[in-house]
């Protein structure tokens, strides 16, 4: 295993040590009374702006200068200056436990309060009774951290070791807080409920408007549900990434045209979210093109707008995702060398991080693999076991276990691509080599070599999600009798929908100019 | 607290008239429909179907209480995964089976077939599935699957194939073999040939992967959809 590399989480996270001191959960500064009165009223008023540079902004600043390593006040202390309105402390609450998460470390009590209130806050939503308009930030924030803090609690919990009989009797009692069914059938109701997959097949008809107005309802109603919903499908999928669930997850993630921009890409920690997931869910079920694809054009975007984001409260967030993906991309790059598919920026940052090792990879020696271990163990998911534990003697720690079983079947994959590194080699320097030759060239007897040949013939050519035979080799060969011919395969460039991208942006030139009034 | 019983559920009583894949589609997070998905399983193996999602679904539920699992169940399950062949099925099932249950001798067998299959060895293959007759002769049309699907990558890999190596892959010989050729000549186009001097070679059908100029030039077409979207400035 990759001892590197530590499996758990930042250290700031999981500090049991820092309790908060002096802290009085009823002492309301005048800041946070002008900040939650000013909130609530933008929010009554619907106005997005206004939410989003609070949102975004205030709470980010008066995080830092008042409440560093201490929560914010408690709800009930607030209530007073919000007319006591039960959505807006649900609110409230939510982002004081997220606050919470990310600064301190909370306790289990904490744990299951905060899931407590997704529920609540979650029940209010799937009634309609929430007539709210809210920035996109906030409700993917909702839905990503709901997913983080599950997976959290799966982690605590697997720790069973050090538990106290107080915290043992707590997880008996409330068995109920972040229940895996209780996660998934929140996630899939808002999916449900929100008719976002109806709402995305009416748009492609043109009856219906989301992805133009980026989720938001200029028409007098709320966008909470739907877009809540629309973003659940991109936690479903996380969460059976967490749970080794690949084909399910990408199935959830189908309503959204990942080819597209969308409300996914509107806000960025949710446009990462996706396409690592939907990378990663690819590469487990060998489709290493679509994963390289996707990669490459999130990487090269990261880098195109990073500097956008160096204030934003996700800007170490986006880095270290950031970091993760090329390693997932260099593991991608190895097994299936599609150098052709990656744009130059990226292949230059890639080479540069990571050159080295990918060429040690292509050795397949004990070395090469404990560097896919590495990278791997670097950039998956935080699997998570989501059964209870046996409360029963001696108690046993399993945090690892559900990483381990990911990593062991990701290496056998491996293992079992293992000579085909150097079938690539000697196919990329002939065009017709006969099967005694390369035998001999490859120190193995015939049928074995043909063994080789068509474990390269099956790994190179994944299935996709409708059943069909999709290559994903760069050299690829047929066999006539005892010959092999090589067929180099080019890639296709796609000058078709570059030209309609063209003319439709020509035509919204156009358009503006018609517009301009000439005095 | 104890709000969890409001988690969103949909009544049992609907869900009755639902078909098991339907139950699948409309409630897969629902521990209640667990010995449906069992007995779904047994479904698929008599009647020779087979639906990945239920299945997934059922080792899901597995996952969520161990408690429940058969593991009689999982091993069925995986043999129809590994039928299922050059889909990843067998591998999408391995990672939500937990370790220790990997350990068990039966899946260690299949965990070894799924091995030689994914490597191309066929010969060991059928050799190992002749020491494991009980497992894998207990799901009817194992053989064919399996015979399938190194068709399959054989006409992924050869235009022209050496009869020897036919037989190893489909673990038939002699007249049994002659037969088998019979019928796929009469059915699925195959082509005898003689080659010089060292027995029989077989013309596989051509197909983009054995013969690459067959490939569709994807590069100039457009999907209508695409096209679609400058209608409104063409027109």
């Amino acid at each position: 295993m990759a001892a590197s590399y530590d499996y758990e989480d930042a250290p700031s996270r999981y500090d049991e040590e820092t309790g908060p001191q002096g802290y009085d959960p009823n002492f309301v500064p005048d800041s946070v009374k002008s900040f939650v009165t000013h909130l609530y009223r933008h929010i009554r008023e619907k106005n997005v702006y206004e939410i989003h540079q609070m949102y975004e902004t205030s709470f980010q600043t008066l995080s830092d200068h008042l409440f560093k390593d201490t929560p914010w006040p408690s709800v009930d202390a607030v209530a007073n200056y919000v007319d006591n309105d039960h959505v807006f402390c649900l609110l409230y609450r939510e982002m004081w436990f997220r606050h919470l998460y990310a600064r301190l470390s909370p306790t289990l009590k904490q744990r299951i309060d905060s899931w407590d209130n997704y529920c609540s806050l979650f029940q209010v939503v799937l009634h309609g009774v929430v007539n709210m308009q809210l920035p996109n930030q906030w409700l993917w924030d909702m839905v990503d951290e709901f997913v983080y803090q599950f997976q959290s609690f799966c982690q605590y919990r697997a720790k069973m070791k050090n538990k106290t009989e107080q915290e043992i009797a707590l997880l008996r009692q409330f068995d109920q807080a972040w229940n895996v069914y209780g996660v998934l059938n929140f996630l899939q109701a808002l999916v449900e409920k929100s008719s976002i997959i109806q709402i995305l097949e009416q748009e492609k008809e043109g009856i219906e408007q989301f992805t133009a107005t980026d989720g938001y309802d200029y028409s007098g109603g709320s966008n909470v549900l739907k877009v809540l919903g629309y973003f659940s499908m991109v936690g479903l999928l996380r969460v059976h990434c967490l749970l080794g669930d690949y084909h399910t997850g990408l199935k959830c993630l189908l309503p959204i045209d990942i080819s597209q921009q969308g409300v996914y890409t509107s806000v960025i920690g949710s446009h990462i979210a996706t396409i690592y997931h939907y990378g990663f869910a690819n590469l487990m079920l060998r489709r290493y093109v679509d994963a390289i694809r996707e990669f490459n054009k999130i990487l090269l975007y990261i880098y195109k707008t990073k500097q956008y984001h160096q204030k934003s409260p996700q800007y170490e967030q986006i880095l270290k995702k950031n970091e993760q993906m090329y390693a997932l991309l260099a593991i991608c790059l190895s097994l299936c060398p599609q150098v052709k598919l990656v744009d130059e920026t990226v292949n230059a940052q890639l080479r540069e991080k990571y050159g080295e090792k990918m060429a040690r990879m292509q050795r397949y020696d004990d070395e090469a693999f404990s560097l896919y271990d590495e990278l791997f163990s670097y950039a998956c998911p935080k699997f998570i076991t989501p059964s209870a534990p046996s409360f029963e003697e001696p108690l046993v720690n399993y945090n690892q276990d559900a990483y381990r079983l990911q990593l062991k079947l990701f290496l056998y994959e491996v293992k079992q691509q293992q000579l085909l590194s150097g079938v690539r080699t000697f196919l990329k320097v002939y065009s017709t080599i006969s099967l005694g030759k390369l035998a001999n060239y490859m120190e193995v007897d015939e049928p074995t070599l043909r063994t080789i040949l068509m474990t390269y013939k099956h790994k190179t050519h994944a299935v996709d999600s409708e059943g069909k035979i999709i290559s994903n080799a760069d050299v690829d060969f047929y066999i006539d009798e005892d010959m092999i011919h090589v067929v180099d395969t080019k890639p296709v460039k796609r000058y078709g929908d570059y030209f309609l991208r063209q003319i439709v942006k020509f035509e919204g030139v156009i358009n503006d100019m018609d517009r301009i009034k000439l005095e | 607290m104890g709000r969890e019983r409001e988690v969103p559920n949909k009544s049992e009583k609907e869900a009755i008239s639902y078909t098991v894949e339907q139950l699948v589609a409309v409630n897969p997070y629902n521990p209640d429909i667990l010995p449906d998905l069992e007995n779904y399983v047994n479904e698929q193996v008599s009647s020779q179907t087979y639906s990945l999602d239920a299945n997934l679904c059922l080792l899901r539920l597995y996952q969520f209480e161990p408690e429940r699992m058969s593991t009689q169940i999982v091993a069925r399950i995986l043999v129809k995964a590994l039928m299922a062949m050059p889909a990843p099925d067998f591998s999408l099932c391995l990672f939500l089976i937990p370790e220790r249950v990997q350990m068990e001798e039966q899946f260690k067998t299949l965990i070894v077939l799924s091995h030689y299959l994914e490597t191309g060895r066929f010969r060991q293959f059928w050799d190992e599935a002749a020491k494991s007759r009980h497992i894998v002769e207990a799901v009817p049309g194992f053989e064919q699957a399996i015979q399938a699907y190194t068709i399959h990558l054989l006409s992924l890999t050869y235009q022209k194939v050496p009869r020897s190596v036919l037989a190893e892959a489909i673990n038939i010989e002699g007249l049994s073999l002659d037969k088998f050729l019979e019928q796929q000549v009469a059915n699925c186009g195959w082509i005898l040939e003689k080659s010089h001097g060292r027995g029989q070679l077989i013309v596989l059908p051509s197909n983009e992967f054995n013969h690459p100029e067959l490939k569709k030039n994807t590069a100039d077409s457009i999907p209508l959809e695409h096209v679609a979207r400058i209608f409104p400035i063409l027109g």
